[in-house]
């Protein structure tokens, strides 16, 4: 079956100054101090960008369930090896 | 007419399975670059701001634009507007070209300052620091390794469009090297700010 949804260019467009704007707001964020908490800011806004770029680019906010939930649980497996070894890491 | 039964989603669904062992890979890669950066922090923020700000920068918006149209030729292809696919597909592979070259130059910098894998200035240098730079070189070159497959995947769908082989019907070729292009631009988003915004 073909997907019916067509993203129009407006929206595309939409999506691509929101990642703009964000790509400067990480450039000037960067440049304050806010010592280890710099690293968070700039991870939140890295997979804010990612999930825009994930859900209108790569079309998966149209995508069936199956191609949803598989995406979910391979972030999932990668939450569970960071974690894991952090875990390790941590009281070592 | 050849093969009148495609099966629209068992491809795309095989493209994903693609994408999470590169997800995987990168994973593997961003984990290790976790664990040395919670090891050696006063030497990943001294390295991290020998990088070039602005070429990190000019290249996250390169490829955020080339995202942009790889995803507006999709649209055109299914809107039975040829030309525009086309044409927003060379402006992608355009842009990855500028990339590869920004690459290029920023390396040759890096390179003439003595520091890449093996050299004597990379050996003197602390280990938190070589460990650093090691890591830039592993993740950006094989960043750099997937942009080139990109492109070549991108000028095969171009190639298609051509020959008409790819049209509103049938565009799942196009679909699915789009999608490896969005991965590609995705991993660089995280690549950007671990490397270059790190202070």
């Amino acid at each position: 079956m073909l997907n019916a949804h067509i993203i129009s260019y407006k929206k595309l467009g939409i999506i691509l100054t929101a990642l703009l704007i964000l790509t400067g707001i990480t450039v000037f964020m960067s440049t304050l101090d806010f010592g280890s908490l710099n690293i968070w800011i700039a991870l939140i806004i890295a997979s804010t960008k990612a999930s825009l770029v994930l859900l209108f680019f790569m079309h998966m906010k149209y995508e069936p369930w199956l191609i949803k939930w598989s995406f979910l649980i391979t972030v999932s497996f990668l939450a569970v090896l960071i974690g894991f070894i952090f875990w390790d890491i941590s009281f070592r | 007419m050849e093969s009148e039964n495609k099966d629209h989603t068992g491809s795309k669904i095989g493209m994903w399975l693609i994408l999470y062992t590169e997800i995987m890979l990168f994973g593997g890669l961003f984990v290790l670059y976790a664990a040395y950066l919670k090891k050696f922090p006063e030497e990943f923020f001294t390295s991290g701001k020998q990088l070039d700000l602005f070429f990190g920068t000019l290249n996250t918006v390169i490829l955020l634009i080339s995202s942009f149209a790889v995803a507006a030729s999709i649209t055109s292809i299914r809107l039975d507007k040829r030309k525009l696919a086309l044409g927003m597909l060379w402006l992608t592979i355009f842009c990855g070209l500028i990339f590869l070259y920004n690459k290029f130059i920023e390396w040759g910098h890096k390179f003439e300052v003595g520091i890449f894998p093996g050299s004597e200035t990379m050996a003197d240098l602390s280990p938190g620091e070589n460990i650093f730079f090691g890591l830039y070189y592993v993740i950006t070159g094989l960043h750099g390794l997937h942009i080139v497959i990109g492109m070549a995947l991108l000028l095969f769908s171009v190639i298609k469009i051509y020959m008409n082989k790819i049209d509103k019907d049938s565009y799942i070729i196009l679909e699915n090297s789009g999608l490896y292009w969005h991965l590609v631009d995705l991993i660089w988003i995280f690549i950007f700010p671990l490397f270059y915004l790190i202070v």
